[in-house]
């Protein structure tokens, strides 16, 4: 290995995200009264004049959405600004309606809504902490479609239903040292905004990130149209190759803007950075500026529910679930409301752990299916645990079953009915078997008079004729008497 | 009556209201002095069809006869500058970027005309985008001084003023962003009011400088203005920035002892034509017969309006313009094989007229990184100076006075190849807005045959104030509120 080859090995790489997330529990859009749930809707149908940045309309702030990032900010571990104001961000693009997005400066005599702020994680069983630079509110753009691939598509189209929904901007230091850190990140991310109640990041493009990554020695780069947490871990990854082969070879990586391609699973230069792009920010002249009193910042902080941290605190103390457990089921607003919910249910919360942590995001995962799209319900869930628990279905069936619960919807109790996955309990029926298998069996009848341990070749036999569901214990005990009265008559 | 287009607004709608004058007889009246006097003015970009303004007159008139109640407006029609969206009818800012473009929506301030009964006349013509101070710039072609059809009519809502002063309409409604009301209500001999910012709703104004423009009235008379005023103004949940206003307006005149007014020495100096000052010293000579007491007051500041007004307005119509870029609505050029951004770009050059441009440049530039905090940041603070020193005046004066234009009416054609000599005729104009006061300009007398005005400035929310003197002028100077010779 040459000496510059190896030095690209051991280059240090940074990591900075900047995240958009919707602020998805609001009924409409951040400046007009547009519905929200643009969602499968046909084209351009939730557009008015404001959104549509039509010639003489005017914005109208919807005022939940600021006490909202105030929240997201207050979350963040931010500083509030007590007065911020909205300014217009320059730029021309097709999915802008106006050709300039109302956003927030640092600069010009803004101020974003939070500030210096910073989240704590777990990665790879150790904590890490990320700065945050700003938390800012703004307006989604809308959304442009191509045919195929941004580079050779021959049209481009342009659907509004999205333009002007609330948007959170969250802008991390470039604090992470590799792609995994980055997605474990958003993941926790992901998890206080939903835990705040403003945010559900299973909607499609809810969550959005840039991000910008340079190894040592390297030009910035900034990777765009990043939709999922995977693709985030998988772009980085791709970029840190690029730009490490390049820094081996000895080319310099220059400053650059890419587009990620989720089909071809690379990046793709879009432009260079010959310098910053100037925004020509200024105040929003149609908008008053915004004043967060003391009384409003103390009262959203009151209000303030549950964050994933002081849950995972409460998993562990109330649960008695170790913490790698806790911290696992927390990452996920949902995962931890079914968690609790079905700890309710069936008081098992190591169980009810253990199958969420283990094959039910297994099961998830092949159905390609997140948690609250399920048809898996919490109720199921401690029904699947009840069963096991009364010794009704083993281990084996009963992951059987929770596999055709998340696929069909049906409880577990009418899956083991219906597919006769009960377990097989009652004496006098297995007592039966047990006569036909010994009967049948003459040989190793003999072998197990007198060697008891050959029993074992018995029960097999039993559970063979029962497939599988005798039950395994009441099976031995009759196998066991009926060898004991064998010995009794021969003697 | 064979001059009815002459009657006052209030009195006709009052006529209409109780029967004494059919809706049908006057819009027809007022079409026919349009169908004589249009051709020569052209205040108008898009005059709504005959039929069915005939049509919205005899249907006030059946609610007449079957005793409904109407509104203030029943049956009078209102000429709207066209860069006030009127839903169903074209709004073009007299760009051929908008040629085409029907909103599909009311602007707020026609909404309460409607409201009131009022019958939508046409949409006027105005400078482009409302930028400039002639009529000049707009792609319909100038709209003529219908006093001297050789000169302009001021602007930008010269086709409003056009179209009052020659009787075509009783009401019109302008913009004003740096004087655009004012500056042609001088040029033609009528009244404009710009309000105080915030009083009437910018919803449906299509912006030029969001942060100095208000909607206001062009009428005849005081009282005409008084009324369209109080129909306008108020809080509309729509824009933002808009404040409560009075219950109604009255044009009350009579005697203004007790009102102290402010000849303002740095707008009556040099580069005011001596005709135009000895109007505005005639016309304080009228308030002083009135009972108001005079004084003199000086704003060194002043000096600073015009540039910190252009900066602004550039800076902030830089970026309202930048949505015409042919997506949407509007014009689009057509190339084969463009990439968005040259098809945007060819768009908006063959879209907009020079002096739009010209704006858009230069407040780009003025906005850029570096000019900035230059630029932009101190004209803002310029624009605060100014308005802290008119508050400051105001402490001892109950209004001010200042010429409306430094100079009379001028010829087409010439100014329009000299930009800077066309931004200096706002410098008495820009400073109300700047400081986001109401003024209202008045006719002060006639030099050449051509109408002069003088404005009066009042402290915030002082329109009451501003209208009740401008009532006691009216009634003691009837020689200057005269009807133009076409």
């Amino acid at each position: 290995m040459r000496a510059v080859e190896a030095a690209a090995e051991g280059l240090k790489v940074r990591i900075g995200l900047e995240v958009h997330c919707q602020i998805t529990s609001l009924k409409t859009k951040l400046f007009c009264s547009c519905p929200s749930d643009y969602r499968g809707k046909p084209p351009n149908s939730h557009v008015c004049p404001v959104c549509l940045g039509l010639p003489g309309s005017l914005p109208v702030l919807n005022w939940k959405a600021v006490e909202y990032a105030v929240m997201a900010a207050l979350a963040l571990n931010c500083k509030v600004s007590r007065r911020t104001l909205f300014m217009r961000k320059n730029y021309f693009y097709p999915d802008l309606p106006k050709n300039f997005q109302i956003s927030q400066y640092d600069r010009a005599g803004g101020a974003p809504i939070g500030s210096d702020g910073y989240l704590e994680f777990m990665v790879e069983k150790k904590r890490k902490t990320v700065r945050i630079r700003r938390v800012h509110l703004e307006e989604d753009p809308g959304k442009l479609s191509y045919k195929g691939a941004i580079d050779t598509s021959p049209y481009t189209l342009v659907d509004y239903n999205r333009a002007g929904i609330a948007l959170l901007e969250i802008v991390t230091e470039p604090d992470m040292e590799n792609p995994r850190e980055a997605r474990a990140f958003l993941q926790k991310l992901r998890s206080t905004l939903e835990h705040l109640g403003i945010f559900n990041g299973g909607l499609e493009g809810a969550m959005r990130c840039d991000a910008n990554i340079s190894l040592e020695g390297g030009g910035r780069v900034e990777i765009k149209n990043i939709s999922s947490f995977k693709d985030v871990e998988k772009a980085l990854s791709f970029e840190v190759v690029r730009q490490r082969d390049l820094l081996k070879k000895g080319i310099a990586v220059r400053s650059e803007t890419r587009h990620w391609d989720e089909n071809r699973r690379i990046t793709v230069s879009l432009r260079v950075k010959e310098e910053e792009q100037d925004y020509r920010y200024f105040p929003e002249p149609d908008l008053t500026p915004i004043e967060i009193s003391e009384e409003t910042i103390r009262r959203l902080q009151s209000e303030m529910p549950e964050l994933p941290d002081a849950r995972r605190e409460r998993f562990i103390r109330q649960y008695g679930l170790p913490p790698y457990d806790a911290e696992v089921l927390t990452s996920d607003r949902a995962m931890a409301d079914f968690f609790e919910d079905c700890v309710k249910l069936c008081g098992k919360p190591k169980a009810a752990a253990n199958w969420l942590m283990g094959d039910v995001l297994q099961v998830l995962y092949s159905l390609n299916q997140d948690l609250a799209e399920s048809k898996l319900t919490p109720a199921y869930l401690a029904e699947l645990i009840g069963l096991m628990d009364k010794g009704e279905i083993s281990i084996k069936i009963a992951k059987k079953v929770l596999w055709e619960t998340m696929k069909t919807g049906k409880p577990p109790s009418l899956v083991v009915e219906e597919k006769g996955w009960k377990r097989i309990a009652d004496e006098n029926k297995l007592r039966s078997i047990v006569e036909k298998v010994f009967s049948e069996n003459v040989k190793a009848v003999e072998d197990a008079l007198r060697d008891p341990k050959a029993a074992h070749y018995l029960v097999g036999k039993v559970m063979e004729a029962t497939g599988g569901m005798a039950d395994p214990e009441t099976t031995y005990r009759l196998i066991s008497e009926r060898l004991k009265a064998l010995r009794g008559s021969a003697s | 009556m064979n001059r009815l287009y002459e009657l006052p607004a209030w009195r006709a709608a009052e006529q209409i209201r109780c029967g004494e004058l059919s809706a049908e007889e006057y819009v027809a009246h007022l079409l026919d002095r349009i169908g004589e006097v249009e051709p020569r003015v052209r205040a108008f970009i898009t005059l709504l069809d005959r039929e069915n303004l005939l049509g919205q007159a005899r249907l006030i008139d059946k609610r007449v006869k079957a005793g409904e109640k109407l509104g203030r407006l029943a049956g009078i029609p209102i000429a709207v500058k066209d860069n006030i969206c009127t839903l169903g009818v074209r709004t073009t800012c007299a760009s051929r970027m908008l040629e085409n473009y029907v909103p599909p929506y009311d602007a707020t301030v026609v909404e309460r005309l409607k409201a009131e009964d009022a019958i939508l006349l046409g949409k006027t013509n105005m400078d482009e985008f409302a930028m400039g101070t002639s009529t000049e710039t707009s792609y319909f072609g100038p709209t003529r001084n219908p006093w001297n059809l050789e000169r302009v009519p001021g602007g930008s809502s010269g086709g409003s003023a056009a179209a009052v002063a020659s009787g075509m309409t009783p009401l019109a409604l302008g913009s004003d962003t740096g004087g655009s009301i004012r500056c042609p209500a001088s040029f033609c001999g009528v009244v404009g009011l710009k309000p105080t910012y915030g009083l009437v709703s910018r919803y449906g104004l299509v912006a030029y400088a969001n942060s100095l423009e208000q909607i206001g009235p062009i009428t005849f008379n005081v009282r005409d203005c008084s009324l369209l005023l109080s129909i306008i103004a108020g809080r509309d949940p729509k824009d933002a920035t808009t404040i409560n206003a009075e219950e109604s307006y009255e044009a009350s005149g009579g005697s203004l002892k007790g009102f102290r007014i402010g000849l303002v020495r740095e707008l009556l100096g040099e580069g005011t034509h001596p005709a135009v000052l000895e109007a505005v010293h005639r016309f304080a000579g009228k308030l002083e017969e009135a009972g108001a007491e005079l004084g003199e007051v000086s704003l060194p500041i002043l000096e600073y309006a015009l540039p910190a007004y252009y900066i602004i307005a550039m800076s902030e119509a830089s970026s309202n313009l930048a949505r015409y870029d042919g997506i949407r609505y509007g014009f689009r050029a057509e190339g084969e094989g463009l990439d968005w951004s040259r098809e945007f770009s060819l768009t908006r050059s063959l879209g907009f007229g020079e002096e739009v441009k010209r704006r858009i440049i230069l407040g780009t530039y003025a906005l850029s990184a570096g000019y900035f905090d230059r630029f932009f940041l101190k004209a803002v603070k310029a624009a605060t100076l100014i308005r802290r020193s008119l508050l400051e005046a105001f402490k001892n004066y109950t209004l001010l006075l200042a010429p409306t234009m430094p100079i009379p009416p001028f010829k087409l054609g010439e100014k329009i190849r000299d930009p800077l000599a066309l931004y200096l005729c706002d410098v008495d104009t820009v400073p109300v807005n700047l400081a986001g006061v109401p003024a209202i300009s008045l006719p002060a007398g006639f030099h050449e045959g051509l109408p002069l005005g003088a404005q009066l400035i009042g402290p915030p929310l002082g329109e009451q104030t501003l209208l009740k003197a401008a009532a006691s002028y009216e009634e003691v100077s009837p020689e200057s509120f005269r009807r133009p010779p076409i």
